[in-house]
């Protein structure tokens, strides 16, 4: 823990130094950023989507936020509280933050713990909706010790306390301004959710909902010498293709957001020289969902559930582990991902000290072996080319959200199974849909009325407790919690859940490290889930900017203090 | 037709309700969840509190008579109270309320409008002015090169969609040739002859793509309204009294062939409003056809249901006006 301390600080430090080159405020004119999915609204309390939550960084801060390097420094407090500084207490039930003095809102009053406390109230009030409320979860009371104190007391041992009010998605809001949009209240607040007062670089002149945002530099802002740019645009809308267009080909803006897009449009782009296109890798895993239920229609109301049964062939191990093995993973990141993407064989493939390497056997296509496992299982290739065994046929139904690049994976990977004698049918389900939570669909990701199916999935920060929970016998979802849960493999094995308990108890981050390695390789070696592609996010910039580092740990936004203009 | 106009208007009362009734059980029975497109990290139960604090927790007839409420009650009392200040009582009225920008849709409409009137309805005035002389050429020297040329304009009009032309335009014009911006910008004020020029410049590719669309359909009403009442013993006689050609056409044919175009150019004006969702999200003008597609795309039906009630009201609205053209134009059409 100590060592992470140090680590931490010498991070902000080294942050500081690195940076502080620059002349004066507002020197280098405008700066023009592209979203192409525009922002909605500026309180990420009332919005999870990225958008809303990077376009709100520019003014709204957290009090510690993850670097490019996913290492956590402080930003609006003084350090990174801890156990060995004392700023945990040793049973791991409260953490208390000191914060930054003579930091100011962009309204020119004064940043307070009073603000920080409010902030917590705000999103922990039931009625509002908060999105950001599972960062707030196991919190019994946050309170101001002093005017730069903050302490905040768990109902139980937190061995990662740093969820609240840490990155990107849980900033800091102002008390002055929101106090009259508490819970049932807070979405009527329509000036402020387009206007938040902030500590951070840039303050939000004019706000269009799902167009386009207008921002000067903070007069207040606590480095003097900082932001380089004196005002930006914020613009929204159009596909990710127009977006890199107009940084990398016209170059009328400067910063283009995710470019997911085909990787060779994107290097032909890149040829005319006008921007650079960037990437980082943060927890995103494109992978595939193996049903351990049987989501046989004749079952009813039972389909796709743990009374339902269990899955006819794909409870086999030597079936899973022959689909993952038939599968070329380098293929399929040179036709959809370019530079966005690498084979990965884990659940968890960052950070580093996370990563197992135990199962580095999927990255190597091999069919003769998969065919090999399937025979020696039993399963017999019929007239028409399919395996079966006891008049089971492998004929496997893969769904996914409608997306080109998906598509081409289907495409692909069905083409590989039919070369093992398994039959694949493909589907595609709107994404709105597929992701939506619609009790009333069947197309659901929850129901999983299906035997494969394959989408991202991720955590954010860089702890992954909440996520490996995702897979406990407790989250799967059924009829009787309404379909809700994160299991969607219906896996259930005691030995996991063990290890997640464990991890629960566990602050040391060495050992939480070592248990989440062993979780992952349960996941991936029982076959819960057939991992695909390590997902990174693609950015590009303009040539005459610099600053930039790509950040997917937290807002890509992050540092915009830092960004100059080049020339 | 006084008489018969209010009847109309009256009528049309009850047919709007329907509509808005039939839309709202389409919303609701549509798949679809506001919380969809939220980062996987959300956990359900959030997404469920998410759900109930949108109000999706009561049963669907209240949730409409609500949505009646906000809008036919407290959205025109909200706006006369805008426009003369005065006060209708102290309580807080509910607004119609976007579940992704949590602002009132009216608001964002409001906001939408002008973009769209200025690129759609320009596209749509150029459309008319390219296609009426090109329509009457063409049928006056038929199977000429003008007409031929027309017909082939027209086609390409017709079958090429706006999403291809509107990049293609984008590559040559922006990319190649540098000559104009790629993506409009919404914030530009028009103050004085430079912003003026660069107004004239964002809004060109955009009207150019559009007006060719509109212009293509309109030629061809155009060409075949006049090619009908050229063979006419009217236009015989016309010119057996000695009128010059150009009386003969301008005057008493044109006036006869623009009864018809004049009734679709009327029951196309809805569609001016409703946007130009691919051109719009081409060009980045982000209009109320923007507007709409992005609050489908993240089942925003607050803002669905109120933009379409909204295109439903202008739709049944210019229906009339061109009955009621149509009746002034021709005194032969008498309606009472």
């Amino acid at each position: 823990m100590k060592k992470f301390a140090t680590l931490l600080a010498t991070t902000a430090v080294a942050g500081m130094v690195s940076s502080a080159a620059f002349a004066e405020r507002g020197s280098d004119g405008h700066l023009n950023i592209i979203y192409w999915q525009a922002p909605s609204i500026l309180n990420p309390y009332l919005s999870g989507g990225t958008k809303d939550i990077e376009s709100s960084s520019l003014t709204l801060e957290p009090l510690a936020r993850y670097n490019d390097q996913a290492e956590m420094v402080p930003w609006l407090a003084e350090e990174i509280p801890t156990v060995g500084n004392g700023g945990v207490s040793a049973d791991l039930t409260s953490i208390t933050w000191k914060l930054k003095k003579g930091i100011k809102w962009s309204d020119g009053s004064d940043f307070t713990a009073a603000d920080v406390v409010f902030t917590a109230d705000y999103c922990m009030d039931e009625t509002g909706g908060c999105q950001q409320a599972e960062k707030f979860a196991d919190i019994t009371s946050v309170e101001a010790v002093d005017d730069h104190t903050v302490k905040i007391t768990f109902s139980k041992a937190k061995p990662f306390p740093y969820a609240a009010l840490v990155g990107g998605e849980s900033p800091i809001i102002q008390k002055a301004q929101f106090q009259d949009c508490m819970g049932a209240k807070a979405p009527e607040c329509t000036e402020q959710n387009f206007g938040p007062h902030g500590t951070g670089p840039f303050t939000v002149t004019e706000f269009k909902a799902n167009d386009v945002s207008s921002w000067v530099a903070n007069p207040h802002y606590r480095d003097a010498a900082k932001p380089a740019f004196a005002s930006l645009t914020f613009k929204g809308g159009g596909d990710a293709a127009s977006a890199a267009r107009a940084v990398l080909q016209t170059g009328e803006f400067d910063y283009a957001w995710n470019l997911q897009i085909d990787p060779q449009i994107l290097i032909d782009m890149e040829k005319d020289g006008k921007g650079t296109v960037v990437a980082s890798f943060g927890t995103g895993v494109e992978r595939m969902m193996v049903n351990m239920t049987n989501p046989d229609p004749a079952l009813g109301d039972k389909r796709a559930t743990v009374e339902g049964g269990p899955h006819p062939f794909l409870v086999d191990p030597a079936v899973r582990r022959a689909l993952s093995l038939a599968i070329d993973r380098q293929t399929l990141v040179d036709v959809g991902y370019g530079k966005a993407g690498t084979p990965t064989c884990n659940v968890v493939p960052n950070p580093p000290q996370y990563v197992s390497d135990a199962n580095d056997w999927c990255l190597t296509q091999d069919i003769a072996q998969a065919n090999k496992i399937l025979d020696e299982a039993g399963w017999v290739k019929g007239g028409d080319g399919i395996r079966a065994k006891d008049g089971v046929k492998l004929s496997i139904l893969y769904q996914t959200s409608t997306n080109a690049v998906r598509q081409d994976t289907q495409a692909l990977v069905k083409q590989w199974w039919s070369e093992i004698g398994v039959e694949t049918e493909l589907r595609n389900i709107d994404a709105s849909v597929f992701f939506g939570g619609d009790q009333s669909s069947p197309d659901t990701f929850q129901k999983f009325f299906a035997d494969i199916e394959m989408y991202t999935n991720l955590f954010n920060g860089t702890d992954p407790e909440s996520y490996m929970n995702g897979w406990t016998c407790g989250q799967i979802p059924s009829p009787s919690n309404n379909w809700l849960g994160n299991n969607m493999p219906r896996y259930c094995n005691p030995d996991y859940d063990a290890l997640q308990e464990k991890l629960a108890k566990t602050a040391d981050l060495a050992e939480r490290a070592a248990i989440v390695k062993q979780q992952n390789d349960l996941l991936v070696s029982d076959g819960a889930m057939i991992p695909l592609i390590h997902r990174g996010r693609v950015s590009a910039h303009s040539k005459t900017m610099g600053g930039v580092k790509l950040n997917t740990w937290d807002s890509e936004l992050w540092n915009s203090a830092d960004w100059v203009r080049l020339d | 037709m006084l008489n018969y106009t209010i009847r109309r208007l009256l009528f049309a009362i009850p047919t709007l309700l329907v509509i808005s009734f039939i839309i709202f059980l389409i919303l609701d029975l549509a798949p679809g969840d506001p919380t969809g497109q939220l980062p996987m990290t959300v956990p359900p139960e959030v997404r469920e509190q998410i759900r109930q604090s949108l109000g999706l927790g009561e049963p669907i007839h209240i949730r409409y008579l609500l949505w009646c409420n906000q809008f036919f009650i407290n959205e025109p009392i909200n706006i006369l109270e805008q426009m003369t200040g005065w006060k209708f009582g102290d309580e807080e009225r509910l607004r119609v309320r976007s579940w992704a920008t949590r602002s009132p849709v009216v608001d964002l409409i409001i906001e939408r409008t002008p973009q769209t009137l200025w690129v759609v309805g320009m596209s749509y005035v150029v459309g008319i002015l390219i296609a009426v002389p090109l329509g009457v050429i063409s049928a006056y020297r038929q199977y000429s090169w003008v007409d031929q040329a027309g017909t082939f304009i027209s086609m390409i009009g017709f079958s090429v969609p706006t999403f291809f032309t509107g990049v293609l335009m984008i590559v040559v014009f922006s990319v190649w040739l540098g000559w104009f911006p790629s993506i409009y910008d919404t914030t530009h004020v028009v103050e004085d002859w430079d912003s003026f020029v660069f107004q004239i410049e964002q809004m060109i590719m955009p009207v150019m793509v559009l007006a060719l669309f509109n212009a293509s359909q309109i030629s061809r009403f155009m060409r075949a309204s006049m090619l009908d009442n050229l063979n006419q013993d009217y236009v015989r006689t016309a010119r057996a009294k000695g009128m010059t050609e150009q009386v003969v056409v301008l005057l008493h044919v044109l006036r006869n062939s623009m009864i018809p175009v004049i009734t679709v150019i009327a029951l196309n004006i809805p569609q001016v409003f409703g946007g130009a969702i691919i051109t719009e999200q081409v060009f980045k003008v982000n209009g109320l056809g923007q507007l709409l597609i992005i609050g489908i795309q993240g089942a925003d039906y607050p803002l669905v249901q109120t933009l379409t009630f909204i295109f439903a009201v202008l739709i049944v609205f210019f229906n009339l006006v061109a009955d009621v053209l149509y009746g002034i134009l021709d005194p032969r059409i008498r309606y009472d």
